[in-house]
């Protein structure tokens, strides 16, 4: 592997003020969108609480302890382990997956139908996936919650084709939950694996086919390893935003499907938040985003090395 | 020797693509360890009858026997056959070794057996030393040889090879030529060859069918095609000819009289055994200079000099173009643009076509 410096626009780490005025458009999108909301949330969770919300001045671990240790209702026991919190985030973390993994299941096949079509026909399928985006988030969301709540059509439809003979309670649940990632993401899925298997030269398949692979074996060891960077690129865009979700948790699930999302919103909303700990918990989520993909690229960065294959 | 059971056997195979016909009742035999090619224009349908034999195209009609056995139905993966890719097609995800090794693998073969044989086959190809590297990391000169390596490595009896140099420079191809015939000699295994470059078919085929439109027009050796060509297409598409309209005066024994645009009579091999006007194919290095007894008188418009040929290119009367070589040698006395020259055909040289 090139070090860092061999990208170097020539300047050699050499610095030149002509190119300010051609970094600054950079410099502040980067700067404002990124350093320093970030680092404006950082501030805040080191701050101490309002009650009617908003932050007063005075620097405090008093989010993080919050979050991570449990001092009794009173705060006067002896401090363990808080599980609340920590709960939650695991099941956020295990729906986002679960919620990756469907998106992968069902965008994987689309994507390739799509990247197989004729070209002239590939334009109609992808504006055909990405229509139902035209609309807000929120508003597809409660059309969703109308469409399975018990006497909804879907329940209502079962019935009279006689597969159901009672509703089957949908709303309120795991699966409604995941019902509403899906369908929020998908589409971030199937884009970046429609981009990869566009690229993908089907003459491999052949050349795989040709050395004695069935299909299923040139599947898994020539075509899927080939557009992993799309599969991969579609699985982080799915899993981030379903970690952070809070609209479809809350409109379809109910407290037991409560996601880390739902937990932050709260503590901004009205007068009952707490503005520092939502800020701990954005960073102790971001943290762990961070460090998933941090080692994820590790990993690729080594299993596409020389010395990895075997 | 016992009877040699022919390689590939293709029996009147057409192929259509929707209306098109890309094949068009197509027969010729290919025996054991016989290097093979398939030459023709682009659209001619080489590629196509490849693919067939690969698998990768089913037969519209006809029938493909390998080795006695038919084909039809089985998919890629189960015919003894291998192919090297026109743009090589090497798994971009795989060292050059495990892209060698790949067939090996598929076929069930232990990890350290697998290890041994592609070191072997990379060695055969002068690449041992780039096992580790990924295949985007090597030339195409390189990457032409693992694609070479990964289709021999699995010990196919037949290969088939796609326009493998089309994508080299001159020097590397022509090197290239002289190591695939080696180690076709050296390995015994058919190979089938499939190009539009006479050259590449010229000097490493045992036989060639040259084909055009769908259909094959004439099958021989080099020297066969080369000089005995059957018609007006295979005459113009390798090499370089002068064809002329002829009068046929009198046809037999496969040998036709003729009247050259001049007058001049001539006597000459045959591909057609009618009277009336045909094409005569004469090759333009097999022709010289003379003062007297020519068989043709032309005036000459250009000389163009080639290094080790001159290229004369004169008018015959009645206006035909007309191109003759001539070597460059301080012996060969250079005619004028504009000089009135008699031209002799060699004995045997001029050919009769059948259309």
């Amino acid at each position: 592997m090139a070090g860092p410096g061999a990208s170097g626009g020539g300047g050699g780490g050499g610095w030149r003020p002509m190119l300010v005025p051609l970094l600054l458009p950079t410099w502040l999108t980067i700067g404002i969108f990124l350093v320093l909301p970030v680092a404006l949330m950082a501030v805040y969770s080191f701050l101490t609480k309002e009650f009617r919300g908003g932050v007063i001045w005075e620097f405090t671990l008093a989010a993080y302890d919050q979050f991570f240790v449990n001092r009794g209702l009173f705060g006067d026991e002896p401090p363990t382990i808080e599980w609340t919190y920590i709960a939650i985030f695991w099941r956020s973390i295990w729906q986002a997956g679960l919620a990756t993994l469907f998106c992968l299941l069902v965008g994987f096949p689309t994507a390739w139908f799509i990247a197989t079509r004729p070209a002239s026909q590939r334009g109609v399928w992808l504006f055909l996936i990405t229509i139902p985006y035209w609309v807000n988030l929120l508003i597809r969301t409660v059309s969703l919650k109308f469409l399975i709540r018990d006497n909804g059509p879907l329940n209502e439809g079962l019935m009279a084709l006689g597969v159901l003979d009672a509703p089957v309670t949908l709303i309120n649940t795991n699966l409604a939950v995941q019902l509403g990632l899906f369908y929020s993401y998908l589409p971030f899925m199937v884009l970046p694996i429609y981009a990869a298997v566009e690229r993908y030269n089907f003459a491999l398949s052949e050349a795989a086919a040709d050395l004695y692979a069935s299909r299923w074996v040139t599947l898994r060891e020539i075509v899927i390893p080939v557009v992993r960077p799309g599969i991969v690129a579609g699985c982080i865009l799915v899993f981030v935003p379903s970690l952070g979700a809070f609209l479809a948790p809350d409109l379809l699930g109910g407290a037991k499907t409560f996601m880390i999302g739902s937990l932050i919103e709260e503590q901004f909303k009205g007068s009952l938040g707490n503005w520092p700990f939502g800020a701990a918990a954005s960073m102790i989520l971001m943290t762990l985003v961070l460090a998933a993909l941090l080692v994820y690229a590790r990993s690729a960065a080594q299993g596409a090395g020389p010395g990895a294959a075997r | 020797m016992a009877a040699v059971q022919d390689a590939v056997d293709i029996r009147n195979v057409t192929k259509r693509f929707g209306s098109f016909t890309a094949l068009d009742g197509v027969s010729l035999t290919i025996a054991d360890n016989e290097f093979f090619t398939l030459l023709g224009p682009s659209g001619c349908g080489k590629t196509t009858l490849l693919r067939m034999i690969a698998g990768f195209e089913e037969i519209t009609q006809g029938e493909i026997r390998l080795f006695g056995d038919p084909i039809a139905g089985r998919d890629p993966n189960h015919r003894p056959v291998n192919t090297v890719f026109q743009h090589y097609a090497l798994f971009p995800h795989m060292t050059v070794r495990d892209n060698v090794a790949f067939g090996l693998k598929m076929q069930g073969m232990d990890a350290a057996g697998r290890r041994a044989r592609a070191e072997r086959m990379l060695e055969m190809v002068h690449l041992s030393a780039f096992a580790d590297r990924m295949p985007a990391q090597l030339s195409g000169g390189q990457q032409q040889r693992v694609a070479l390596a990964r289709a021999l490595a699995p010990g196919p009896r037949v290969l088939l090879l796609d326009e493998p140099l089309s994508a080299l420079d001159l020097k590397l191809r022509q090197a290239m030529r002289v190591e695939l015939k080696q180690l076709q000699e050296e390995t015994g295994i058919t190979f089938i060859f499939v190009t539009h470059d006479q050259e590449e078919a010229l000097t490493m085929s045992d036989r060639i069918a040259v084909m055009s439109a769908g259909q094959v027009q004439q099958i021989g050796t080099a020297r066969e095609i080369y000089e005995a060509p059957v018609n007006r297409f295979v005459a113009d598409f390798i090499g370089e000819t002068n064809l002329i309209e002829v009068d046929v005066t009198r046809v037999a024994d496969g040998m036709a009289e003729v009247v050259l645009p001049g007058g001049h009579r001539l006597t000459c091999p045959s591909a057609s055994s009618t009277g009336g006007r045909h094409a005569l194919s004469i090759r333009p290095e097999r022709l010289s200079v003379v003062a007297e007894g020519a068989d043709l008188e032309a005036v000459v418009d250009r000389v163009v000099y080639l290094g080790t040929d001159l290229q004369l290119m004169a008018r015959l009367e009645g206006g035909a173009e007309f191109h003759v070589r001539l070597q460059n040698s301080a012996r060969t006395a250079v005619p004028e643009p504009g000089a009135r020259i008699g031209l002799k055909v060699e004995e045997g040289a001029a050919r009769l076509l059948a259309d």
